[in-house]
């Protein structure tokens, strides 16, 4: 009689872990943090998303919080970390990898991934945009809203100049010479404006990369700031305003670019493809999207934000997460975020959506991105990133302005970088 | 009185304060402290734990030239914008404390720039100091001059934003002089008239000695918003170019949630706090002593 009730006492508990087991699987709710960088009704784009997740993942809950730019998002997740009541996934920004990776705080893909079909799901993005996102052989970024940089034209300009409007400048040579002949004497048009504030290192990250030379190591410990080819690509940026006269002298303001070109002041501005529809939207006269000039070779950084999972989480949390992360950059979603915002679909399949084809087809320009893909290098990324990040920026503005030499300003921000970095090695 | 009754006093007394208590123990001495032992320690990671380092963080601090660069840049902000704008304060407020038509217009004019928010302003400005197309340059263009690039430039850009400064606080600055003015009686400017003093006279004589109380807390508030009032940086410039335009307080931001030096911050923290209650100090006990308090 004993052994019968211990047996069903013992049974009814174990029914009722099971149960618990089941109604917290039934109920597993995930908090995402998401940043919005450029302009837009984005958040509601995201909230679509989401909504449309849960309705085919009814046991899942997730509460996606806007939080700011890409500087916010990681302050907040941080913050929300260290008080407790973490967040378990999060889309930040691509270059802070080492940060939350030296913070403890993100735990890789690879550790979660257990099927051979989600294995082989880690391999399905293009593999640029992987490379913010691996380090140490270990995956622990997921692309999500991903840009390169591209060269936007005035075709009217160019006809007015008597340059051909479909082949705009391949190399940094023509560059020079149809920025010449876009000038005008009177200071009313400039050839060409490359941005200097705001996020200088990304813009010279495009040019480095066309003389053939990366800013740093895959590991993130060592940078090449005074590599001469880095040198050299500086001198052209400084050159553009000071020798070619093609470009006004000085910094040139990111937040105000845009406004520039679409008032006529530069005939080309190299700028994030975020800008696409606001550009698509509002010019007034005849543009075109090229991809940047070559020097040795074509090259710009990616950029953009990618989908962490924090290490704070329980395994049935981490498996949800997967599911949303899945589902938030597959094809479908890829290519519905991609015409929405302009970001670029981050996998080949999502170009192969019937969506993103019909909108590549009416809109050509919407694919410069992903065929600039194929000569992109990750962006600027290191242990302890925004020191070394700013030193790369002090150095380019002080160059620009004619304050210091492109070798002397790279040189210092090199041995301070390698003071930084050396406790890494 | 009773032992009792008194006790009660003071216990009355004390639940009077504590509420004020707790909120400035709270948000105030409390972080005080809280910065100066956090600036003791070294970075922490999950990886390298943060540990004692006593001054090491104070040396380092010393060797900083960029520590150097926005501290001086904070004085040239400070002398560019404090007298300057005090000045136009007292001319405006005395220009509209006279009975003209459409004063409370003209009232509304100048304090217009106080009432909108620095990142709108700051907007604003962002594109009237934009090279070519910005209004600064358009105006320049109907007399021939040519265009300049006033925020790219290191030699323009700190004049460039004291500029928009100054314009931004002397209305405020203001108000207090036109409240000040009001209350003078009317008596001391017929007696000045019969007595046959000049204009300037009576204003140096006797407006300018009457004003002083506002003198001096305007200045306490022009020099505290000059280390204060950073918000315009993260829209303008950043601090660049090469931080020509970089002050302490976006320094220490950028130091606490760009770079997540959580403990180099906190040193240039209680550096901040230390200069501003020098400051203070300074304000109250040499200028009190000049000060007629009716």
């Amino acid at each position: 009689m004993l052994t019968k009730l211990k047996r069903s006492v013992t049974g009814l508990a174990v029914a009722a872990c099971m149960g618990a087991g089941m109604a917290a699987q039934a109920d597993t709710e995930l908090t995402m943090y998401y940043p919005v960088a450029v302009g837009g009704p984005l958040t509601e784009v995201v909230d679509g998303m989401v909504a449309d997740f849960m309705a085919e993942n009814p046991d899942i809950k997730v509460n996606a919080i806007y939080a700011g730019n890409y500087n916010d998002a990681r302050i907040k997740a941080l913050a929300a970390l260290q008080s407790g009541e973490p967040a378990q996934l999060s889309v930040m920004f691509s270059i802070d990898i080492y940060e939350l990776i030296e913070q403890d705080a993100i735990v890789p893909f690879d550790d979660i991934v257990s099927t051979d079909e989600e294995k082989t799901w880690l391999d399905s993005f293009y593999p640029t945009l992987m490379e913010n996102g691996r380090t140490g052989g270990k995956t622990w970024g997921i692309p999500f809203q991903r840009s390169t940089i591209v060269m936007y034209y005035n075709k009217d300009a160019f006809r007015e100049a008597g340059l051909d409007p479909d082949s705009p400048p391949a190399t940094w040579d023509e560059l020079a010479e149809a920025g010449k002949k876009l000038t005008k004497d009177d200071g009313s048009q400039w050839g060409v404006m490359i941005p200097s504030t705001g996020y200088p290192y990304w813009m010279f990250g495009a040019l480095t990369m066309q003389n053939d030379q990366v800013l740093m190591n895959g590991a993130g410990d060592t940078t090449y700031f005074d590599a001469p080819a880095t040198v050299e690509a500086l001198e052209f940026w400084r050159a553009l305003g000071a020798t070619h006269k093609v470009m006004p002298e000085g910094t040139i303001e990111w937040g105000t670019l845009r406004q520039n070109f679409l008032e006529g002041r530069t005939a080309m501005m190299w700028h994030s493809t975020g800008n696409l529809t606001a550009v698509k939207n509002n010019a007034t006269f005849d543009f075109g999207v090229a991809m940047l000039p070559a020097n040795k070779r074509r090259g710009t950084p990616t950029g953009g934000g990618n989908f962490y999972i924090f290490k704070q989480t329980s395994p049935e949390e981490r498996v949800a997460a997967m599911k949303l992360v899945k589902f938030m950059t597959g094809p479908e979603q890829s290519a519905r975020w991609s015409i929405k915002t302009g970001y670029m679909g981050v996998s080949p399949a999502a170009y192969e959506t019937e969506a993103l084809q019909e909108y590549v087809k009416e809109f050509p320009y919407a694919a410069v991105a992903r065929d600039q893909l194929e000569f992109a290098t990750a962006e600027l990324s290191t242990y302890q990133t925004g020191r070394v990040r700013k030193l790369l920026d002090d150095a380019i503005q002080a160059a620009l302005t004619g304050a210091k030499s492109p070798a002397e300003a790279l040189g210092e921000a090199q041995s301070q970088a390698d003071r930084l970095l050396r406790p890494y090695r | 009185m009773g032992p009792t009754s008194n006790i009660m006093r003071h216990v009355y007394g004390w639940l009077l304060l504590t509420p004020a208590a707790i909120l400035l123990i709270g948000f105030t001495h409390y972080p005080t402290v809280a910065t100066v032992y956090e600036s003791l320690f070294s970075k922490g990671s999950a990886i390298r734990p943060s540990r004692f380092i006593g001054a090491g963080n104070y040396e380092s601090m010393m060797e900083d030239p960029i520590f150097w660069k926005v501290l001086s840049n904070n004085l040239w902000f400070a002398i560019g914008t404090i007298p300057t704008s005090v000045a136009l304060a007292i001319g405006m407020a005395l220009l509209v404390n006279r009975a003209l038509p459409g004063r409370s217009l003209l009232r509304l004019a100048y304090f217009t720039p106080t009432i909108l928010p620095m990142i709108a302003v700051a907007n604003i400005w962002l594109f009237f100091y934009s090279p070519d197309i910005g209004l600064i340059d358009r105006l320049l263009g109907l007399f021939g001059l040519p265009g300049h690039n006033w925020l790219g430039d290191p030699d323009t850009v700190l004049p460039a934003i004291i500029v928009m400064t100054i314009w931004k606080e002397a209305g405020f600055f203001m108000i207090f002089y036109l409240a000040a003015l009001q209350h003078l009686p009317p008596e001391l400017k017929e007696a000045a008239r019969l007595e046959g003093a000049s204009r300037w006279y009576y204003f140096r004589r006797v407006v300018f000695p009457l004003l002083m109380p506002t003198t001096l807390f305007v200045l306490i508030n022009a020099v505290l918003n000059s280390f204060k009032l950073v918000d315009h940086l993260f829209v303008l410039t950043k601090g660049g170019p090469d931080n020509a335009s970089n002050l302490l307080l976006y320094y220490i931001y950028e130091t606490a949630f760009s770079y997540f030096d959580t403990n180099y911050a906190a040193t240039l923290t209680a550096v901040l706090l230390a200069i501003l209650a020098v400051l203070a100090l300074a304000q109250f006990f040499l200028l009190d002593k000049r000060i007629h308090y009716r």
